[in-house]
């Protein structure tokens, strides 16, 4: 077990620095020429080419790519992301920090909705195959996933907030105004997941265990609780676990849609305003939250699942 | 696998749908009543009447029009995506399961690095790059979906390179590239038709989805989801503009989604008894 | 073909089955796997199915045991103990089931469920049926692996299935359908997912149990080697349908069907490839 642990530690560091080498190809691969953006932000008001080319030794722009890259990597490590282009008064690391609780709230409750709502539903679903509920929910899954995010949010803003008046139309504000939005985000999601445990839990069914475990007279619900839900969560947990970062990047549409501040929000407004290091930053971010959840549900499979852990030891 | 799939009557509307829809599209010049751009703003939200079948929006645009303009960018260009991306996919797949070694290792390290990011993250980030326009929008999508198919493709090579019919072929001389054409890409067509017309699906969505944000098809353009974002602007007091867009969406994306189960179901015969 | 077999005048038969049918409901197509057949055992005997891969001879007990989903249609009767079991409330079926008939499947290895320890899983089939506490469960659990002469019985029960060979998998198995004293044993290819020294001693196993006393039981296999070692009784099944029924011998001997009797002339076919593979590697060795 400890072992394992170590090896995938170990393993995600080449993925990490290859995430960190792309961002940082990104930003030397935009048109503008860094020197001058410096100048700019440091709002010079001529511009000289001798200027210029004082600033790019400054710097350090003529260093070779891989030192600059090494500096650029160990400035990352002590949160230092630059400064933004637009608003020189800011740094990146303070504009994401600004934005980031806001996403976190849409992503944490999103989550909530979507192991709430499809586990059960899920359960439920294989459970009575192929009865109306199944025939239902099967439908409204295979509706979630062809509907545009956008315009459920639209929808949803429309008939809750504009027709009921039950909930704020959108912006930030309060439990009230984080409903709909999360559930605009869980949407897609919910969908995935409930036909992902409904179909797990079918061929679960089909096992040997199951027949056996009938045969020797246990009831049906222990059966599917203890045994088949068990075996299906199994391997549901991983995916859910996995599709946090994509949660979180999943944000980005509607929180332009219920005007969310969040760092979607951010990194959209930063695309218009050509601001290249707080994009740089937010691909980084989801980047590396993507590695570090990926790592941390596959240990916690690893460690819930005995055949695993004999395995590798 | 063919005639099961023509047997099946879900599938069979699902093709019909998507093949009328993009009839509409390649003939909306002459389908549609209304120049698409055209303004009458005297009959702003107009309800459906003989001259405007689904009304007019806020510029007094023919909305019916539109939609079948709007047909064009989303599902040529979802179309376009998804040959790109099964082009690079197939190539890839194919070089990296048939010739092994070093270049197999090469593109599959490349391939992981792709799939541990999100896809909606690097679409962003490739479009931030080269610009806002629905070009680099195609490229984006292609850019992170080829790997997807690349590692599904190297695995079936792998598979189908060891099998009887193929060690035949290369004892009886046949050039490596003939081999490649004539044997294996047959045997990959079809879990290869599965996964397109599931991405179709998603390319769709994708393409109106970054319309919507304003970061493809730009505005006076009729696209569908550039359409709701105008849409938004008046949802208040005009909430029905957003139904003929968004509706159009589903159905589409629907369609392909129901065309790949089939397709699924179709391929494999045990699926269809759950 | 439903001979319906002549039960001895002095002793009802445990569990008597007749014209049982099953049909695979597929949409509106139905699709005939157990076609009428009829069969009896008595307490302390053993009832031998005979019949290849796709026979209907396990369908035939899954129908017994109430185990077919509403996928399947059941007709026909099979009395046990006097009462009927086809169309049985399904509760009262389960309560029937691990106690007062059990049951031995084949793939020990995939039978039990990969996530719970050997011990938690004996545990909650004794709990189901009897009312004991969790101490003396225990001991009832390591009696059960001792008689089935499995070596340090407190290690196996906290053992993960996986970590078990089939043979010992398969012997916890029959552990525990005789541990809950039941009337009638149904064994579905015991024999046939596990090695062939495992195999043997299995096989002695069951022998014992007969032996032992007055369970009824009834044999499933497609290996008539197997069943004349422990078969009083045996049906022949083909195609869903029983095509010869008599005492093992008289089978074994004078088979009257077409099918049995290909059965049997293959079986010492391969018995005599065997014994001549046997020698001729023998001489060979001798010979290198």
């Amino acid at each position: 077990m400890k072992n394992y642990v170590i090896m995938r530690l170990l393993a995600t560091i080449p993925l990490l620095l290859a995430i960190s080498f792309l961002c940082f190809v990104f930003i030397n691969l935009i048109p503008s020429d860094p020197a001058e953006v410096a100048l700019r932000i440091r709002q010079t008001p001529i511009i000289t080419e001798e200027l210029i080319a004082q600033t790019r030794e400054e710097l350090g722009l003529n260093d070779p790519f891989l030192v600059r890259y090494a500096t650029w990597l160990w400035d990352c490590l002590h949160f230092d992301l630059g400064i933004s282009y637009t608003n020189p008064a800011r740094t990146v690391l303070g504009e994401i920090g600004r934005c980031l609780p806001a996403t976190l709230e849409l992503a944490g409750l999103s989550l909530v909705y979507v192991i709430v709502l499809s586990l059960p539903i899920g359960f439920l679903s294989a459970v009575y195959k192929d009865t109306w509920f199944d025939r239902i929910m099967r439908g409204l899954v295979f509706a979630g996933t062809a509907m545009p995010v956008y315009w459920v949010g639209l929808l949803l803003i429309w008939l809750v907030s504009i027709k009921m008046d039950l909930l704020p139309t959108s912006g930030y504000g309060g439990f009230s105004s984080l409903i709909l939005p999360a559930f605009t985000v869980a949407l897609s999601y919910i969908s995935t997941y409930i036909r992902l445990i409904r179909n797990n839990m079918l061929e679960n069914m089909r096992e040997d265990y199951v027949l056996y475990a009938q045969a020797r007279g246990l009831k049906q619900r222990a059966i599917l609780v203890r045994h088949i839900l068990k075996n299906s969560l199994q391997s549901c947990v991983t995916a859910i676990g996995m599709s946090i970062p994509q949660l979180i990047s999943g944000t980005i549409v509607v929180e332009n849609v219920f005007a969310w501040p969040g760092v979607g929000r951010l990194c959209i407004t930063s695309i218009f305003n050509r601001d290249y290091p707080v994009i740089q930053a937010y691909v980084l971010l989801v980047g590396v939250l993507f590695v570090f959840f990926n790592l941390f549900f596959d240990i916690l499979q690893y460690a819930a699942d005995p055949r695993l852990r004999e395995r590798k030891n | 696998m063919l005639q099961q799939l023509f047997r099946s009557p879900m599938a069979l509307l699902c093709m019909g749908i998507i093949f009328i829809t993009a009839l509409l599209g390649i003939f909306a010049p002459w389908v549609a009543p209304n120049d698409p751009y055209a303004n009458d703003i005297l009959n702003k939200f107009a309800g459906p009447s003989w001259q405007y079948p689904l009304g007019t929006d806020q510029l007094g645009r023919c909305v019916f029009s539109r939609m079948l303009f709007g047909i064009r960018p989303t599902l040529f260009l979802s179309l376009l995506t998804m040959l790109g991306t099964i082009g690079i996919g197939v190539v890839m797949g194919i070089t990296a399961g048939y010739f092994r070694g070093t270049v197999d290792e090469i593109i599959m390290r490349v391939v992981d690095v792709m799939l541990s990011f999100p896809s909606q993250i690097i679409i962003l980030a490739v479009v931030a790059l080269l610009g806002v326009d629905i070009r680099n929008v195609v490229l984006a999508s292609i850019f992170i979906k080829w790997a997807w198919y690349a590692r599904m493709i190297r695995t079936a090579t792998i598979k189908y390179t060891s099998m009887n019919f193929v060690l035949f072929s290369r004892s009886i001389g046949s050039g490596n590239f003939f081999i490649l054409t004539r044997h294996m890409l047959p045997c990959i067509a079809a879990e290869l038709a599965v996964l397109a017309s599931l991405d179709t699906g998603w390319a769709i969505l994708n393409i109106s989805t970054l319309s919507f944000l304003g970061l493809g098809v730009q505005a006076p353009t009729p696209e569908w989801g550039a359409m709701l974002n105008e849409a938004k602007n008046v949802m208040v007091s005009n909430p029905e503009q957003m139904i003929v867009p968004g509706l159009a969406v589903v159905v589409l994306v629907g369609a392909c989604n129901m065309l790949g189960d089939c397709l699924r179901d179709a391929l494999d015969p045990k699926a269809v008894r759950q | 073909m439903s001979t319906i077999p002549t039960a001895p005048a002095d002793e009802t038969p445990l569990l008597q089955v007749r014209d049982l049918s099953v049909s695979f409901l597929e949409g509106k197509k139905k699709h005939l796997l157990v076609d009428k057949v009829s069969f009896s055992v008595q307490a302390g005997q053993c009832l031998g199915i005979l019949g290849e891969s796709g026979s209907g001879k396990s369908m035939t007990c899954k129908a017994v045991l109430g185990l077919l989903d509403k996928n399947f249609e059941v007709t026909g009767s099979s009395l046990f103990d006097g009462g009927e079991l086809i169309g049985a409330n399904p509760e009262k079926l389960r309560r029937m089931r691990g106690s007062r008939i059990s049951v031995v499947l084949q793939n020990p290895m995939s039978c039990f469920d990969p996530l719970y320890r050997l011990g938690e899983q004996m545990e909650e089939t004794i709990a189901e049926h009897m009312n004991l506490s969790s101490k003396a469960m225990h001991s009832m659990m390591v009696d059960i692996l001792t008689l089935m002469r499995i070596r340090d019985p407190e290690d196996v029960l906290r053992k993960y299935p996986h970590q078990l060979s089939g043979g010992m998998l398969q012997r916890i198995m029959i552990g525990l359908a005789i541990s809950l004293d039941p009337e009638l044993i149904i064994a579905d290819e015991p024999t046939t997912a596990i090695d062939s020294i495992s195999q043997y001693s299995i096989m002695q196993e069951f022998v014992r149990i007969k032996k032992a006393g007055s369970v009824a039981m009834i044999f499933i296999s497609h290996d008539l080697g197997v069943l004349s070692l422990i078969a009083d009784r045996v049906i022949v099944m083909h195609r869903g349908r029983a095509v010869e029924e008599g005492t093992a011998e008289s089978v074994f001997a004078s088979a009257k069907d077409a099918y049995t009797h290909h059965l049997i002339s293959q079986h010492k076919a391969v018995m005599n490839r065997f014994l001549m593979a046997i020698h001729g590697s023998s001489t060979r060795e001798v010979v290198a």
